[in-house]
């Protein structure tokens, strides 16, 4: 974003945060803790072909009060699947789960009830416009007529779809039933909010306003939890986030101790052609700490960058473009999900 | 299982407001059909029939047999159309029940709106339907009334069971099959438009088991006076035992289905 840009931008969030809504009603200072599980399991049951699937096996983890959780993970880690059994639409099949201070085996009604959930795909109403979309879903949790028309402004001029209001979903881009969708997680006025790919298919704009409005709610006292592939906004949004692979958690910590945990300070990267890895990381072996190949890069990790390259200098490499940067959530992601590697 | 009346409402006026689009076409449909049909099977076919003066109309008209065979059948249809496709479309991954199972509503509050919607559509249809019927002459209007109430439990006899099924298929495919394997030949052979007693033996036995016939005779000796009561409630209770069965299996095919 040029600097101009982003000053008529920076100007535009404060408009509108300015006249912020108040969001949410929850005022929960302690810090308890507002999502609970052990050794959560979900085993999906056999299907007309394979054999039952364990998506999430055996699982722990802890969600305090008004913090930003995150679910870090390939496809398929199991992530949609365990937000599915904290909004309490699909049950778990082993451990225990206990949120808002309820049991999910016995009070997903009342738990329901106080959850605001971003399921990963839409699952907005075509037939029906975008203000009707949200008064089927007020109405669905008891709200007054008035009360789903006030908060049904509020929520549209949050997601910036004032002017939509009458459109039929059908006829809104991919992003814009995103930001519908998310407004209408929050009609309820809930204290735990379930982000599943919030941001997937958002634009950078869209993106970095909706990480504002979740800032926000975090003030306010909402609990977060969300899934993303965004490790950028992982790292920005998560105040602590778990990495899953295979229906299990590999990793559990604020961003920042992830990173300090399983990969070193910096990284060196080195643009290759396509094909030549393993021939160059062959040559490059002892430049770093570890090296790991991908496509069109070879990651070189070390706690000295500019030391690492002055060796890949040595080894004859320098005809290569280079780059030394910090390590990031993204490199903990290739570590921990296990691309190849080499030590 | 939850159940709550407040949930059972809201999914309802899901489906009313989304009726709200179509209302207009479907009252269209639901006057010109039976018009259509009575038309020329009723006076067109029937001056053919009438001649005979057969023994198996009930000594009435042919236009005044048919027609109220003719609307249990179309009640039957009505209930498919309603409960197959919708329940069907409504389970899958973004289907509208999700949206309703993410909130307080419990698969059973879905089902339940959704039947009493149905129900609504099986109501409004019977309704108009007999109406008609009375302005071609088929039936008097001292028996419209009840002529309405045996259609619209015809209609539910396979509304609660279809759901039941629907929620359950994977495969649209199927929907069709069974409007084409079952709907069809019970509409054929169920005493909708000649009396089941002019089938031959063994056929005849078949189509008086089927829950058409039970719904076809229930409706005809209504509409044509001469019901026997004993009979009344045997044909009623029969159907009443396919609503019940229906509610009690989709309570459970919506539980498992809805929380996989
Ligand atoms: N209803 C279901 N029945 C059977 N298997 C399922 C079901 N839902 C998910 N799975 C399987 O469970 C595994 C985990 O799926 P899940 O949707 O939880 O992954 P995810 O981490 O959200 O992936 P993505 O990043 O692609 O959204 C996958 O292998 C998937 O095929
Ligand atoms: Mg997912």
């Amino acid at each position: 974003m040029g600097i101009l840009a982003q000053f008529v931008f920076c100007g535009y969030m404060l408009a509108v945060c300015g006249g912020a809504v108040r969001l949410s009603g929850v005022s929960v200072s302690s810090r308890t803790s507002v999502v609970s599980a052990r050794g959560l399991t979900k085993t999906y049951p056999p299907g007309k072909a394979g054999s039952a699937f364990t998506a999430v096996d055996a699982i722990d983890f802890e969600v305090h009060s008004a913090e930003a959780f995150g679910f870090l993970g390939p496809n398929g880690a199991g992530k949609s699947s365990t937000m599915r059994m904290i909004g309490c639409v699909s049950p778990p099949t082993g451990g225990t789960l206990q949120i808002l201070g309820m049991d999910a085996a016995d009070s997903g009604k009342r738990i329901r009830a106080r959850i605001g959930s971003v399921p990963q795909d839409d699952l907005l109403d075509p037939e029906l416009t975008v203000g009707e979309n949200l008064l089927i879903y007020g109405r669905y949790f008891g709200m007054s007529r008035i009360a789903i028309a006030e908060r049904s402004a509020e929520l549209l001029e949050f997601a910036r779809l004032t002017d939509k209001a009458d459109a039929r979903v059908q006829a809104l881009s991919g992003g814009m039933r995103r930001r519908l969708t998310i407004a209408r997680s929050l009609m309820n006025t809930p204290d735990l909010l379930l982000l599943d790919e919030p941001t997937t298919g958002l634009d950078p704009q869209a993106r970095h306003l909706l990480w504002e409005r979740l800032f926000e709610l975090k003030r306010q006292g909402v609990t977060l939890v969300l899934t993303t592939h965004y490790m950028d906004e992982a790292e920005r949004l998560c105040d602590r986030l778990v990495v899953m692979d295979h229906g299990r958690v590999v990793a559990t910590g604020s961003p920042r101790a992830l990173i300090d945990t399983h990969v070193t300070r910096e990284v060196l990267e080195l643009l290759i052609e396509p094909g030549t890895g393993a021939a160059v990381a062959a040559r490059a072996y002892g430049v770093a700490d570890r090296i790991e190949v991908l496509a069109d890069r070879l990651l070189c990790y070390t706690d000295d960058g500019e030391r690492a390259l002055a060796r890949a200098h040595e080894r004859g490499l320098g005809g290569l473009d280079a780059l030394v940067r910090r390590a990031t959530l993204e490199d903990v992601f290739l570590y921990l999900t296990g691309r190849s590697l080499i030590e | 299982m939850q159940l709550s009346a407040d949930g059972v409402t809201q999914a309802w006026r899901y489906w009313l407001l989304r009726y709200r689009r179509t209302w207009r076409g479907t009252i269209v449909i639901s006057v010109a059909n039976p018009a259509l049909f009575l038309a020329a099977l009723g006076f067109g076919l029937g001056k053919l029939v009438d001649h005979e003066h057969s023994a198996y109309l009930h000594g009435s008209s042919y236009l005044a047999f048919l027609a109220p065979g003719l609307l249990a059948a179309a009640m039957m249809q009505t209930a498919y159309i309603e409960s197959a496709g919708p329940v069907h479309v409504s389970a899958r991954r973004a289907g509208v029940y999700r949206v309703a199972t993410a909130t307080p509503l419990s698969p059973l509050d879905a089902l339940l709106g959704h039947l009493l919607f149905i129900g609504f559509r099986i109501l409004t249809s019977a309704t108009t339907f007999a109406i008609v019927a009375w302005a071609f002459g088929a039936v008097p209007a001292s028996r419209v009334g009840p002529l309405v109430l045996a259609a619209t439990l015809t209609g539910l006899a396979f509304a609660t069971p279809v759901a039941a099924w629907a929620v359950t298929v994977e495969r649209p495919a199927l929907l069709n099959g069974g409007f084409r394997f079952v709907i069809m030949p019970l509409y054929m052979f169920s005493g909708t438009f000649f009396a089941v007693a002019q089938l031959p033996g063994w056929l005849q036995a078949v189509a008086r088991c089927t829950p058409l016939y039970q719904g076809v005779q229930l409706c005809r000796s209504v509409s044509l006076g001469d019901a026997d009561p004993l009979a009344v409630v045997g044909h009623s209770s029969y159907l009443a035992v396919l609503v019940v069965g229906g509610l009690a299996v989709g309570a459970r095919t919506f539980q498992r289905v809805l929380t996989a």
